[in-house]
């Protein structure tokens, strides 16, 4: 039994289901994101841990205690929300002690919290103000204030990134991890931002459709999806995903890729067993950075696969470029140093880790495992 | 679920507790009274309720009167008139106001101060306005314009547009605001594609903006005409609907039959049929409106 | 307001303006006048208004009328002026107004806060309730106020316009807390805060602006209000429309329009002066919805 239990949890509005049991244990410490496109039911969930939805069906347990029916403010939680939701007409500092006030916390020790919490959120010269006076970082922090304050067992964050502008998304970002890290506490979060899931957690649950597609660590999820969706939606620039036809030459387990000119490359592929596919269609998933110059190649790989294909677009953005090539009848990106030497129009030689690459059942979409 | 405490299962049933009182006052003081007042059309009620049914008896004399039919044929005449007229003024004045006009805060508080005055006080003001012997009539003779006659207020065929005018008179700077609303709420940067393509103001109201005001005609519409069919006190204090019965209108009517004539079938079931009339209005629009929020 | 006050696009030529500007004047006279030929006759002997020159300014000048309006017109029977009936209507107005306005506010919030099965019907009756014809209640309310043993007082025909007042004043509310953010109320929920306290600390602070819309509308209905005001009530509770009324129609006697004409001012008085005071709090309230938080 874990810290924070999800068991066979499901949401149905009337006939309609929404969630379908899901199941997720998290431990104490543990940062957990819950991450998929609007409307795959994260916020449901969220909302079904704070008590603000009710359960379907299932439990909801928070340190073995089953929490199904019982009043948010008695499941020891604290919720930061997406518009940040201050109370308008009452200063920063009753807006951080009001949820003490309410549990019939003296008023002395209310202020002793109240002064720990907005030292550490470094928010003492606001407490005077209301909230339509404070920036869209400091409502932030406020908000992050007063669910601290509460010490709860949980803490669940609902977008709460997601109405900052984008440099003070990644500070803030930043700042909720060193948070975690400093105060070891549970946290479940929410985000629609797939870079934000892999930052901040420890796990990751992607939802879409009201089923959890995958969950695992940030790297499992992103090096091993378990099937398209998940391929698809974690990662930016989004893997490539492209029709290979499987061969098998000198038995190993051969993507034959058609270019553009018809001429077909034939992709080693690092997974042995794929040989059973032999003639068959899959889907080939590759990440943009396996993609490289010659040079680029990663050193370590046993598997690179050289093919020289026509540039179409390049897209120098910084600190890499971005090269579009069409592979497969689809437009393939690749991820390049900048200074790499690429021009559209032109041949060039690519160089793929093969080792990093995926393979989809097309009928599925799942993943086949190696 | 065992362990919902009772804070918890009180505060589920606290909304429904709240919300309560004023269901019970409205199911009963609106719901159950149109019931009652339903019923009482079907009976042979005349000065105190009686429990007799007696059909459709009432509902067949009820047509069968003269004073009846006047008051629908001026119902008809007034609220056509009024809806129309208050529709066009305000939406001519809330498009003139809407030219960036000077003193426009001005201007909008002196059209839409009548809305703030009780008919009551409306009616009197206009009867003495329009008595031949003290107001227009007497002051544009007395400026030296003899000839000048305006008597309407004493005409039998003519006093009903009497009441047209001061219903205007108090309501058209609300339909004005109303549609001066609509107005604002249009999306400027759709104007000026307009005039890029060359509209010339007329087209640009008449083809972009007027057709966009569809949502205030429809609001003016209901409100004007619900209002037209609830005008009672306005009667009242301008001609007491007379001369004669020339400006009866079924409210009177109503009134008149249930307490002063003593025939409260009659007037109960006048009452039904305006309540369908409002009802034939009204419950398409709310159903529309709630279902819209959704 | 700033964003409802921006100018539209459309261009008008000189001579155009000047003509929108003269009908716009016209009018505004259009609207002045009644109130203008009340307020110079209010102030005129009355044989400067029979002696035909409505439209002038008093000779002499004279706010006899005005006393005689308030304190010693003849209505019904005794000659005690309006300001009895003045008091009448405040008495019915100041509960109907505040208990109204606080159903309204308590419905609203669980309308929009609280959804459950049917609110939506739930709302749909209330809101229908402002638009029927009241002559279709006249009946059976006279007889309900006589079981409670009302009719005939000013509590009674407040009550009358606090059942028939619910449905604008929860439409108010509603329409305001349904963009009022839910998530508020969700945090104050975690926060411990109660069905009450949440209302009470969170939203009600925050209600400011449609609280007047509540009161100004209900406050110029009630006041105004004729039909309830003539079916209810008797000579001791009539309110100040149904003096007005009996005063300006008495048969008896020479009609003192200019009596006639104080009276009236002073009726509209009130409702005028709210007008003027608050009606631009009306229009804001209404614009109103969101709160930034």
């Amino acid at each position: 039994m874990g810290f924070l239990d999800i068991d066979n949890t499901t949401k149905s509005y009337g006939a309609l289901e929404v969630l379908h049991k899901v199941d997720i244990s998290i431990e104490e410490g543990e940062f957990l994101v819950l991450v998929g496109p609007s409307g795959c039911g994260k916020s449901t969930l969220l909302n079904m841990i704070a008590g603000l939805e009710e359960i379907t069906s299932g439990e909801i347990r928070i340190r073995g205690s089953l929490m199904n029916g019982v009043h948010p403010s008695r499941r020891n939680i604290a919720m930061v929300f997406q518009s940040y939701a201050l109370y308008p007409n009452m200063t920063v500092a009753k807006n951080i002690s009001f949820g003490l006030e309410m549990h019939g916390v003296p008023k002395a020790e209310r202020d002793k919290a109240m002064a720990d919490v907005s030292s550490l959120l470094q928010i003492e010269q606001l407490l005077g103000r209301k909230p339509g006076a404070l920036s869209g970082g400091q409502r932030q922090r406020v908000a992050m204030g007063r669910a601290l304050v509460r010490n709860p067992d949980v803490f669940l964050f609902d977008e709460p990134l997601s109405n900052l502008d984008a440099k003070l998304r990644v500070d803030m970002r930043t700042e909720i991890k060193k948070l975690h890290q400093k105060l070891g506490t549970t946290i479940v979060y929410v985000t629609h931002d797939q870079i934000e899931a892999l930052t901040l957690s420890t796990r990751i649950a992607v939802m879409n459709g009201g089923y959890v597609q995958q969950l695992g660590t940030p790297q499992e999820i992103y090096d091993n999806p378990a099937n398209l969706f998940v391929a698809t939606f974690m990662g930016s620039p989004a893997m490539n995903v492209l029709p290979a036809t499987i061969s098998v030459q000198h038995g190993k387990p051969v993507a034959c890729v058609a270019l553009p000119d018809g001429t077909v490359v034939p992709l080693r592929l690092s997974q042995e067993n794929l040989s059973a596919w032999e003639g068959k269609q899959i889907l080939l998933g590759i990440r943009p950075e396996t993609i490289t110059d010659e040079d680029g190649a990663d050193r370590n790989s046993k598997n690179v696969v050289n093919f020289t294909n026509r540039i179409i677009v390049t897209e120098p953005a910084g600190s890499d470029t971005f090269v579009t090539m069409s592979l497969g009848g689809k437009d393939v990106i690749a991820r390049m140093r900048s200074d790499a030497n690429v021009q559209p129009g032109n041949d060039f030689q690519f160089a793929v880790n093969m080792e990093k690459a995926v393979a989809f059942d097309p009928a599925t979409e799942e993943r086949i495992a190696s | 679920m065992s362990n919902v405490d009772f804070k918890t299962r009180l505060q589920n049933w606290l909304p429904k507790l709240v919300l309560s009182p004023s269901l019970v006052l409205v199911l009963v003081f609106v719901y159950g009274f149109i019931a009652f007042s339903v019923y009482l059309s079907f009976t042979d009620s005349r000065l105190l309720p009686s429990y007799g049914l007696v059909g459709w008896e009432n509902y067949s004399k009820l047509w069968r009167l003269s004073h009846w039919k006047t008051s629908l044929t001026n119902m008809g005449i007034f609220s056509v008139l009024y809806i129309g007229i208050c529709t066009c003024i305000g939406l001519c004045l809330a498009i003139f106001l809407d030219q960036k006009i000077r003193a426009e805060g001005v201007l909008r508080t002196i059209y839409l101060y009548p809305m703030a005055l009780s008919f009551i006080v409306t009616g009197t003001a206009w009867k003495w306005f329009l008595d031949p012997s003290i107001g227009l009539e007497n002051v544009l003779q007395s400026w030296g314009w003899a000839s000048f006659e305006f008597d309407w207020i004493k005409d039998r065929d003519y006093a009903i547009y009497t009441v047209v005018l001061a219903a205007v008179w108090q309501t058209s700077g609300f339909v004005m605001a109303m549609f001066l609303a609509g107005l604002r709420g249009i999306d400027n940067e759709i104007l000026k594609a307009a005039q890029m393509d060359g509209a010339s103001n007329w087209n640009l109201y008449r083809r972009i903006i007027i057709p966009q005001l569809r949502p205030a005609f429809l609001s003016a519409f209901v409100i004007l005409s619900h209002l037209a069919i609830k005008t009672f006190d306005l009667v009242i204090a301008l001609t007491g609907g007379g001369p004669g019965r020339a400006t009866e209108l079924p409210a009177t009517f109503m009134y008149s039959y249930t307490f002063s004539r003593n025939q409260m079938g009659i007037g109960a079931a006048s009452a039904t049929i305006m309540l369908m009339t409002i009802a034939a209005i009204m419950i398409p629009y709310l159903y529309a409106e709630l279902r819209e929020k959704n | 307001m700033a964003d409802a006050m921006q100018d539209t696009a459309v261009r008008t030529s000189r001579t155009v303006r000047i003509l929108i500007y003269l009908i716009l004047l016209l009018f505004g006279l259009f609207y002045l006048l009644p109130l203008y030929v009340m307020l110079i006759n209010s102030v005129k002997p009355l044989n400067e208004i029979t002696g035909g020159g409505m439209m002038n300014l008093p000779q002499a000048l004279t706010f006899a009328p005005w006393a005689k309006a308030w304190s010693s017109a003849q209505i019904g029977v005794d000659p005690t002026g309006l300001s009895p009936y003045f008091w009448n209507s405040i008495k019915v107005v100041v509960p109907a107004v505040v208990i109204s306005t606080i159903l309204g506010a308590i419905n609203g919030y669980v309308l929009t806060k609280w959804r459950f099965k049917y609110d939506k019907i739930l709302f749909g009756l209330m809101l229908f309730a402002c638009f029927i014809p009241f002559q279709i209640v006249l009946i059976p309310m006279a007889r309900m106020l006589g079981l409670m043993g009302i009719a005939g007082t000013t509590s009674g025909l407040a009550l009358v316009h606090i059942v028939y007042g619910i449905g604008f004043t929860t439409l108010y509310f509603r329409n305001y807390y349904a963009v009022f953010p839910t998530e508020l109320v969700r945090a104050a929920q975690i926060d411990g805060a109660g069905f009450f306290q949440i209302f009470w600390r969170i939203l009600l602070p925050s209600s400011g602006p449609i609280a007047v819309v509540s009161i100004i509308w209900q406050f110029t209905n009630i006041w105004n209000d004729f039909l309830f005001g003539a079916s209810f009530a008797d000579a001791t509770s009539q309110p100040m429309t149904v003096a007005l009324n009996n005063l300006v129609q008495s048969s008896h006697g020479v009609k003192e329009y200019n009596v006639h004409f104080a009276g009236a001012i002073i009726a509209a008085l009130p409702t005028l002066l709210v007008y003027v005071v608050a009606g631009r709090y009306f229009v804001r309230g209404l614009m109103a919805g969101s709160v930034k938080g």
